[in-house]
């Protein structure tokens, strides 16, 4: 009798692990398909690191990015944290390094933490491209930056003072408080106001934590501590969007004035019942698409991240590696009711 | 009812002595979770591409560290019934506070000596008010889970500290001669061998097992209830404040949101290491175990470019089967014993 009992126990312990070779398999046949990609492609196999999945804007420069890719056939793999954090991401750049792909493209979480994860990557022979928020220069090869920090800070405050009237008091709803790009462009802001705009006055930063629910929050709160606001920038697309939400039923539409950095396709609606005129944004899509080309150069040793490098980006033309490894995008685009139904990111 | 009563406690004398020694030690629980251990990973080696070289083992010990530190203590606190869900906040707390001290020019070892006394006085909260005051410890842990982790966010914002002595950042990520052996191995052993040996030598430890099955009989035969739990929890503050810091060293960065989330990874280590959440059974090598098989299939996974939330469901479906199993199996058990099948203690007496 007692032998049955071990049986049982022998059995479901059987049961658990044919189970877990299930899974194991199931993973194994998803991994022969990326192994026969990465043969077909030679060294051409790039590896997106967003800040986190599910994220919209991300979703939109990996298509960009693929369809680089597929033009020279290399291979494209996205893998990330479901949340924004900088540790999360270490592990996913240690896997890349594990798996020894020609190069990574990251949009950084945190500019140092990364870091060490980035340099032993590299000292593995792997590329590492950063886009969307950089890394310290010391850890990466190139730096894909969307737009100049002065572009886009004059951008969003030109379509402000447009907006207000050149006068009055606005405040700022931004991602993160170390949120490297958001900083750099807000400081710009205050210079740019401050030398072409001195009756407005910038009365308040919130930070949103690029989350909804605090962004909308934050909105909520600016406009009851400061009953003479009359514009908010939000420069950041999910900071911009949960305001559109608050201020589109709340009593201040129409009057508050919202702009910012924005995509199409969130802003649609708003942009549609008059919540928000305009506002700004580059190409995701371009962007992904430059950092995949910038990866395959970095790859075939086209160029080394020196600054003077020039390399071809397919339908975007021909690029030059600035000062630090760093190649601009472009100018950033403005969006208005005129337009935007010409566009779908 | 009373007849069956009588006959599971018959059973229970038997039940450790009627069996030769190799499957008391081999069938049980532990070993199920070490032998899917060794299987995932010789799967994994095979399959997997890039999971066969040594790298691996590195990134593998590296990331799962701070689950296996704060892992040792919560196994203790989880045998004698309790629970600490405020481990990942206490660990957020110790980090950000030694960034904190360090960038008000305390020298690094002072600011981490402070962060770890921190540590052992927010066990120490808990401590006083789980067994003294006799609150269920469910509920009492999630104050400082929610009170050291805004503490934290406070402090800092949602900046970062960033510079910490070389040395000791170094040291987090160093590994041993050219094998890849990380240091911090090291400090998790000698943890290790105390914890083993309080847990499975000593009568503090039997007082732990005792206090898990019922916390009356305990105190009737002599265990200190209160003072053992006390204990405990200040253990498991000290060693999250500890896993805190090395989270801060590996990363080079203190951040308030560092190590959110860490407690149900612990917990879910801890329970698929065949510890029961009701108290009273379990043992350090299931659960050593257990935090492996979750550091190694969550790095076999992302080497296959899975995404973390399948990552995640994988990790779920487990713990949910590794529960329903132990369950599974006391039903099957129970089901032998039911009226009208020759209770085991006469089939052991007669054959």
């Amino acid at each position: 009798m007692s032998y049955k009992k071990h049986r049982a126990g022998a059995l479901t312990a059987l049961a658990v692990s044919v189970a877990l070779l299930a899974t194991g398999c199931a993973v194994d046949s998803g991994t022969g398909g990326t192994e026969g990609g990465g043969e077909g492609g030679g060294d051409l196999s790039i590896t997106f690191v967003p800040k986190n999945l599910g994220n919209p804007y991300f979703d939109t420069s990996s298509d960009g990015a693929q369809e680089a890719i597929d033009e020279f056939e290399g291979t494209f793999a996205e893998v990330g944290p479901a949340e924004a954090s900088p540790d999360a991401q270490v592990s996913y750049i240690n896997t890349a390094t594990q798996q020894g792909v020609g190069a990574l493209a990251v949009s950084a979480n945190d500019p140092q933490a990364i870091c060490d994860a980035l340099n032993e990557a590299r000292d593995a022979g792997v590329k590492v491209v950063t886009f969307d928020s950089d890394t310290n220069p010391d850890c990466r090869d190139l730096f894909i930056n969307q737009a100049d920090a002065e572009g886009i800070a004059k951008v969003q405050v030109d379509l402000i003072a447009e907006q207000i009237g050149g006068a009055g008091e606005i405040a700022i709803l931004s991602a993160s408080a170390n949120a490297t790009n958001q900083n750099a462009w807000i400081e710009r802001m205050e210079e740019y106001l401050a030398s072409d705009y001195p009756d407005i006055t910038l009365v308040e930063t919130v930070y949103g934590d690029d989350d909804d629910q605090t962004s909308f929050d934050k909105t909520a709160a600016l406009l009851q501590t400061h009953p003479n606001l009359k514009g908010i920038i939000s420069p950041t697309t999910v900071g911009i969007a949960a305001a559109a939400r608050y201020l589109s039923t709340s009593a201040f539409k129409g009057t508050v004035a919202l702009t910012g950095l924005g995509t199409p396709n969130q802003m649609r609606e708003f942009v549609e019942d008059g919540t928000v005129t305009a506002f700004a944004l580059w190409n995701p899509a371009d962007l992904g698409y430059l950092t995949a080309y910038a990866a395959k150069a970095l790859i075939e040793g086209e160029i080394t991240g020196e600054e003077g490098d020039t390399f071809s980006a397919g339908k975007l033309g021909d690029y030059e590696v600035g000062a630090d490894g760093v190649v601009l995008l472009g100018d950033p685009f403005v969006f208005d009711a005129e337009n935007i139904g010409d566009f779908d990111f | 009812m009373t007849a069956t009563t009588t006959d599971t406690a018959t059973v229970r004398t038997y039940r450790d002595f009627d069996r030769p020694l190799w499957q008391r030690i081999l069938l049980t629980r532990e070993m199920a979770i070490i032998a899917l251990l060794v299987i995932v990973t010789i799967v994994a080696s095979l399959t997997v591409r890039g999971f066969g070289q040594p790298i691996t083992l590195t990134f593998l010990l590296l990331d799962v560290m701070p689950i296996l530190l704060i892992a040792l203590p919560m196994t203790l606190v989880i045998i004698t019934g309790e629970i600490d869900l405020s481990v990942a906040s206490m660990a957020g707390l110790a980090s950000v506070l030694t960034g904190v001290l360090t960038q008000a020019g305390l020298p690094f070892e002072v600011a981490a000596i402070v962060a770890i006394l921190v540590g052992a006085i927010g066990g120490a909260v808990n401590g006083f008010l789980v067994p003294v005051v006799g609150l269920p410890s469910l509920a009492v842990t999630i104050g400082p889970l929610a009170l050291s982790r805004g503490l934290a966010v406070g402090l800092l914002g949602t900046t970062a500290v960033t510079d910490f002595p070389e040395f000791w950042t170094d040291l987090a990520k160093a590994r041993v001669g050219n094998t890849n052996i990380p240091v911090v191995l090291f400090l998790f052993l000698v943890l290790l061998v105390v914890f083993t040996v309080l847990l499975h030598f000593t009568p503090f430890g039997r007082g732990i097992y005792s206090i898990g099955l019922s916390s009356e009989a305990a105190r009737f035969s002599g265990v200190r209830v209160e003072r053992t739990k006390f204990i405990l929890f200040v253990l498991t503050g000290t060693v999250s404040a500890l896993a805190g810091i090395y989270y801060t060293l590996r990363y080079g960065s203190a951040r308030g949101d560092n190590a959110t989330g860490l407690e149900l990874q612990v917990i879910a280590a801890v329970l698929l290491g065949g510890v029961s959440i009701f108290g009273g059974r379990g043992a350090i090598h299931g659960v050593i175990a257990g935090v492996l098989l979750i550091g190694v299939l969550a790095s076999a996974l992302r080497l296959a470019n899975v995404t973390s939330d399948v990552i995640n469901i994988i990790t779920g479906v487990l713990l949910v089967l590794s529960v329903v199993a132990s369950s599974f199996l006391a039903w099957l058990r129970k089901r032998r014993r039911s009226p009208g099948r020759t209770p085991r203690v006469e089939a052991s007496t007669a054959g």
